[in-house]
């Protein structure tokens, strides 16, 4: 027993300084920013002048904000558009790829490609490609015969759909290869059973495959979900969020106000927004997991 | 038979259709190429030309004149790599306390770490601004680096692969006198390799991505990363198309090549080395 506690007090000596580097980090660039985050928001404060104790200022004024209304708007429409897109698409490619179709390999890297893609990078050649008057997309709608094809970015209409193009264009490779792995963990002989009892094809996909994918299915849509309320740099680099803030998000709104504004307290009100929109998500994946799911 | 033919049939169709998925994905980096060789002037032809009649370097060269990008391709290789070494080094020194010793506060500590995966990077942004600007750290490596030198996802994705290295492989260290630290060092990383390798790419490709905390703690030119010198690029010459794609091919290059040639332990890293995680 003694024997035991002094290993274990060595143990524990030994931890601490293994966990020393990660603390210091932990500490100084997630716990106390996360607080003074909450505490900032608050605030009414330009960096510059003290700063002044608001209360719940900001986020009353952030719910009487036009602006903010209109963010959470084209935030939502962006989400409800291009989560199902992506999904869809990269759920449909998964399953044509899990047939071992000729040139897998091949397949896999092509609509991955996007993904290691620098979003800004994406960004800049889809401008290109959109560009009204001498882009690619519109000399090809020209050339099909749509006499009066849409100004995309410059167009109050048309910029957000746009935008979800790129969006899904770039995050279907990353649905893909999570759907991927889900169906290869489907086990075999599920579908065994399922020949016995002539289950093929369409029927096949739909009373088995999907009903067991359904927790890869979830966590992907939790994920996407997650990753399309923090778009930011589509829109930076496609329309500095115009034309007349139709396609202003919230972390494009959270950044303007922070940055350009520099109105650092309704900024950070803003920011616990989206703080808990993606808390609310990330415990219901959380709580979710264990349901409805069904492990092979 | 007759069913064979069918499904050879359906194979092909869709092998098809999967090829004109190809060019959706693949044909604005092929966009991207052919625009960077393009004479200044030809993009302001319609309908465009696809391959221009003189393709020419000059683009190429421009670039590094117009702006210091050659300075930010390196500052990005500095941050980068720098994160992505001290990534590997502090979150496999965290997991393995969490995977391999046993103390008072470990669930509690780990759950705590794991809580700090549902905070987005816009929720500190703020705070973590303030403080990198107290410390006089604008324009300098140390604010682009140190912000990103802990990463909860990379903590617990070491720390799943160390649950599964044999336990009596370490107590027979421990037995033979063997110190913390040396198994660490000579036992536990070395088995962690595959692990390792994934934490490193996710790491290196996120950071080479990474664009809005790059963009708010530089002000000079000759400390931008990759991606900040891009949008400043698209600032100054916003029709100079020719311009910006060979700014996009010299950003996207790096990246690309490594994944084309490694694609296997690349996907492996960008999803978490299959463990599931993100």
């Amino acid at each position: 027993m003694a024997a035991g506690s002094k290993l274990w007090k060595r143990d524990t000596q030994a931890a601490w300084l293994f966990l020393l580097p990660s603390l210091v980090l932990f500490t100084m660039f997630i716990a106390i920013p996360v607080i003074a985050a909450f505490m900032i928001s608050f605030t009414e404060w330009d960096l510059f002048n003290p700063m002044k104790f608001v209360g719940f200022g900001n986020y009353t004024e952030l719910f009487n904000d036009d602006i903010f209304k209109k963010v959470m708007g084209n935030t939502a429409y962006f989400v409800l558009a291009s989560v199902p897109l992506q999904m869809a698409f990269g759920l449909a490619i998964a399953l044509v790829l899990n047939r071992n179709i000729k040139g897998q390999t091949f397949f896999r890297i092509a609509y991955f490609l996007p993904v290691v893609t620098s979003t800004v990078a994406a960004a800049l050649v889809w401008s290109w490609l959109f560009n009204s008057n001498f882009g690619i997309i519109n000399a090809l709608l020209l050339s099909f015969g749509v006499t009066d094809p849409p100004k995309w970015l410059g167009s109050t209409k048309w910029a957000m759909p746009a935008v979800i193009v790129v969006s899904v264009w770039q995050n279907v490779g990353y649905a893909m290869v999570l759907f991927l792995a889900g169906l290869q963990n489907i086990r075999t002989d599920i579908y065994d059973a399922a020949a016995l009892d002539s289950a093929r094809g369409w029927k096949r996909l739909w009373f088995i495959t999907l009903p067991m994918l359904s927790p890869t299915t979830f966590f992907v849509l939790i994920i996407s979900i997650i990753g399309s309320f923090q778009v930011f740099e589509l829109v930076f680099i496609m329309t500095k969020a115009g034309p007349a803030n139709a396609t202003n998000t919230l972390v494009y709104y959270i950044y303007q106000n922070g940055f350009q504004f520099y109105q650092m307290g309704y900024a950070s009100a803003a920011a616990m927004v989206l703080f808990a929109i993606v808390l609310v998500a990330t415990l219901i994946q959380y709580r979710m997991q264990d349901r409805w799911v069904h492990y092979g | 038979m007759a069913r064979h033919a069918r499904k050879t049939r359906t194979d092909w169709v869709l092998f098809v259709v999967l090829l004109v998925g190809t060019f959706a994905t693949c044909g604005p980096f092929a966009w991207m190429l052919a625009t960077s060789i393009k004479p200044g002037n030809e993009v302001f032809v319609f309908p465009p030309t696809l391959l221009t009649g003189q393709p020419q370097l000059n683009n190429f060269m421009r670039i590094f004149d117009t702006i210091p990008f050659g300075r930010s391709l390196v500052n990005s290789l500095i941050v980068c790599l720098s994160i992505t070494l001290a990534q590997l080094v502090v979150c496999s020194m965290a997991a393995y306390a969490f995977a391999c010793l046993t103390f008072r506060g470990r669930e509690a500590l780990f759950l705590v770490y794991l809580a700090a995966l549902m905070v987005p990077s816009q929720v500190t942004l703020i705070p973590n601004f303030i403080l990198v600007r107290n410390l006089g750290w604008i324009d300098t490596y140390q604010g682009m680096i140190l912000p990103f030198a802990f990463s909860s996802f990379g903590t617990f994705l070491l720390r799943q692969y160390f649950m599964t290295i044999p336990r009596e492989l370490l107590e027979a260290a421990r037995l033979d006198g063997c110190k913390h630290w040396r198994i660490y060092l000579w036992i536990v990383l070395p088995l962690s390799r595959p692990a390792l390798g994934a934490l490193a790419i996710f790491a290196f490709v996120s950071q080479w991505n990474n664009f809005l905390w790059p963009l708010i703690v530089t002000t000079r030119p000759e400390m931008q990363t990759v991606t900040v010198a891009l949008s400043t690029l698209q600032g100054q010459y916003n029709t100079d198309w020719p311009l910006l794609m060979t700014g996009s091919v010299l950003a996207v290059a790096p990246v690309l090549i490594v994944f084309i040639l490694g694609n296997r332990a690349f996907i492996a890293g960008l999803t978490g080395g299959g463990f599931g995680g993100r």
